[in-house]
């Protein structure tokens, strides 16, 4: 596992001067995922803040070579590539070695493009996924997607006299990537790099298809301050509401057990997505995202055999 | 000496696919695309090339994987129909954008709704501004001869556009006839090595392939796409030549096949297996006196609007026959382009249009022989009776029409 040390010595492969946000929890997990090999890389991302931020003709932050072709298929795309790859490989065309990464935020992972993803881990690609994970739309400015909590306000679930938000559990992503029956499947926080960065080596490491599932918490969408999205990820650890683990050929493994397993308001309060949660006639609403919380949270410790 | 088998077309194109033996093909299948992925699969099982098949979940994702593979300096093919193309459509403009040289036959099929499996050219047509070339096959013979073609086409360095090999669905794709399939070794050097423009596998220089364009850029990158496509033109003669000294061949090698047209007072127009009938048609016609003629339109786009019209100009009058409906349009597509190549020109034949086989249904040479009589009477009248007609279609959908 690498040293943090050694880490901030590797070759900048994400330049700045791209258009992220101040605060934006998505370059550092795709500044550690470059980081985290030293082969040569074929990058793509899907339609999103991460491709648009880097991307603005003429310029490009990426020091990598990288695609994006639309919304749906960075999934299919990157298989295209890495078949291409094995192809050329094969055929003598290329010597050196090349790995794969797809980015996509939820947008572009959980709702749209998730045929295209499940496509790409059944074929067994040998390939990394990794959604940034920020809950909503966030490059078009905060439409619901199917990651999006329940009782959070977005532009097409906004609060208003007859709605408190968003209505529903949050797809479980991370568990239905698991049941592609792939090598490796993580999902982690941003606040935890020494957890995400071993995360980013194994799904790098193995032979096949691997998805990382990253929450990364958004400035303008979540309304909070940008200095604090690590403080952010961290209630979202603490309050079990986005829980660290991974499932490493089949065998389920909690990373992370907070010590106090902290109400899900803690997290909430500090969002203005959620303030009008606050409201006594929306109480149920925390109530019955803490309920969904904690029947995941009970769920997973059931597969991770801690009950 | 090439080998001579009684293949369908289908069967034909996949043997073509063989021989171009590409790196990658991401394909998914399709009525009646189906049997050429089948075909091509058996190719593969058997060793019989070296090709990473992609079988991938929907069309969608076969364009978008074509567009990974090729963009990392493979060479790639798939191909499709109907509802399928429609479904790749978002991706289709994106490959061609990019400059990727992906060669695809697409068999030619109805557009839902309803829906339907059968022959028809709504679903390439519904395509034809996506920036892709697309030529037009007769029979099982130009189909196999047109893919080879195709790959030297997209790939020329003046041309970089993908290609769509178009064949009428079943008529062609499941009609068996004997081939001309020629040597493995002659069509590999025909084709030679793909010389990829850029790759993202080249590990000394990483490019970004796909970045956003505001309106300060995105104007001027879409007009100066139309570079490879105005280039094409000469590069699909030139290739069609070399096809035919090469291998010797007795297909249609340019834009369109001019047939006894140099005296025709009466033309028709038309595309893909449909052209057959026309020339029986034409040729009673001619037993009869009449001075009748045929073109058939291999290549739609880039269309050729100089050439054919030079054609089609000295005609008396002149029915364009569409398997498609260009739906608030005038008629159908190839109408509409026959009509804006003739502007300009005096003397211009009398025009009418004829929509016909739409969903496979049957156009026969009766069915052509119409027209050729009602182009007769247009003549004499200086106008036709209808601007748009139908060939075979049920009375009750004519009070419609």
């Amino acid at each position: 596992m690498a040293k943090l040390k050694d880490l901030a010595q590797r070759p900048e492969r994400l330049s700045g001067g791209h258009r992220l946000c101040p605060g934006c929890g998505v370059p550092a997990v795709a500044r550690l995922a470059l980081r985290s090999t030293d082969a040569h890389l074929v990058v793509g991302a899907a339609t999103g803040c991460l491709e648009v931020s880097t991307t603005i003709y003429p310029y490009t932050a990426w020091r990598v070579s990288f695609i994006h072709n639309a919304f749906e298929n960075v999934a299919a795309t990157i298989s295209g590539a890495e078949a291409a790859y094995r192809a050329l490989k094969k055929k003598g065309k290329i010597t050196e070695d090349f790995k794969f990464i797809a980015f996509g935020g939820d947008g572009g992972t959980y709702d749209i493009g998730i045929q295209s993803l499940s496509g790409a881990m059944e074929r067994g690609h040998n390939m990394v996924y990794i959604c940034y994970d920020n809950e909503a739309y966030q490059n078009t400015g905060n439409q619901r997607s199917s990651s999006t909590p329940h009782g959070s306000n977005t532009t097409t679930t906004p609060v208003g006299k007859k709605s408190f938000g968003r209505s529903g559990k949050r797809k479980d992503l991370t568990a239905i990537m698991a049941a592609h029956h792939i090598p490796y499947v993580a999902q982690a926080t941003t606040n935890n790099w020494k957890d995400l960065s071993r995360k980013l080596n194994r799904a790098l490491e193995v032979e096949g298809p691997a998805f990382i599932n990253v929450l990364t918490p958004c400035v303008p969408g979540w309304k909070y301050d940008a200095r604090d999205t690590i403080n952010i990820s961290r209630l979202a650890a603490d309050t079990c509401f986005w829980p660290s683990y991974e499932v490493d050929n089949g065998v389920w493994k909690l990373n992370y057990v907070p010590k106090v397993k902290r109400p899900v308001e803690d997290f909430l309060k500090p969002q203005g997505r959620f303030r009008h949660l606050f409201r006594p006639e929306n109480r149920h609403v925390i109530d019955e995202l803490q309920q969904e919380v904690d029947e995941q949270w009970e769920r997973l410790l059931f597969l991770c055999g801690k009950k | 000496m090439p080998e001579k088998l009684a293949l369908t077309g289908n069967e034909a194109v996949a043997h073509a696919m063989r021989q171009i033996n590409p790196d990658v093909v991401a394909a998914y299948p399709i009525t009646p695309q189906t049997s050429m992925m089948q075909k091509f699969a058996d190719f593969v099982a058997d060793g019989l090339m070296d090709c990473e098949l992609v079988l991938v979940e929907s069309e969608h994702s076969a364009m978008s994987a074509a567009v990974g593979s090729q963009a990392s300096g493979a060479r790639t093919m798939t191909a499709t129909a109907a509802c399928g193309l429609a479904l790749m459509w978002e991706i289709l403009g994106i490959a061609s954008a990019y400059r990727l040289p992906i060669v695809m036959p697409v068999v030619n099929r109805a557009l839902s709704g309803p829906i339907n499996i059968q022959g028809d050219h709504s679903d390439t047509m519904g395509a034809r501004d996506c920036g892709w070339i697309h030529i037009f096959s007769e029979n099982a013979q130009e189909a196999y001869e047109n893919t080879i073609q195709a790959i030297r086409i997209a790939e020329h360095p003046d041309v970089l556009t993908p290609v769509m090999v178009c064949l009428d669905g079943f008529i062609i794709s499941h009609g068996v006839e004997v081939v001309k399939i020629y040597d493995d070794d002659k069509v590999k050097k025909f084709i030679g090595e793909y010389k990829p423009h850029y790759s993202l596998l080249d590990p000394n220089h990483p490019i970004t392939l796909g970045a956003m364009d505001f309106s300060d850029f995105y104007f001027e990158h879409k007009v100066s796409q139309l570079d490879g496509i105005n280039a094409s033109p000469q590069i699909i003669l030139d290739v069609g030549r070399e096809f035919k000294e090469t291998f010797g061949g007795e297909e249609c090698y340019e834009y369109f096949e001019a047939y006894k047209m140099d005296d025709a007072e009466l033309g028709v127009i038309s595309l893909g297996s449909t052209a057959a009938a026309a020339r029986l048609v034409v040729d009673e016609l001619r037993s009869q006196g009449v001075a009748a003629g045929s073109v058939k339109l291999r290549v739609f786009r880039p269309f050729p609007y100089e050439e054919l019209a030079k054609i089609i100009a000295p005609l008396k009058g002149c029915a364009v026959l569409d398997r498609s409906i260009a739906y608030g349009g005038d008629g159908g597509p190839v109408h509409i382009e026959v009509r804006s190549a003739l502007y300009g020109r005096h003397p211009v034949p009398v025009m009418t249009n004829y929509i016909y086989g739409l969903g496979g249904k049957p156009i026969e040479p009766e069915h052509i022989m119409t027209a050729f009589d009602d182009l007769k009477e247009a003549v004499v009248q200086g106008r036709p009776r209808r601007r748009v007609g139908y060939l075979n279609l049920k009375e009750e959908a004519m009070a419609i029409a």
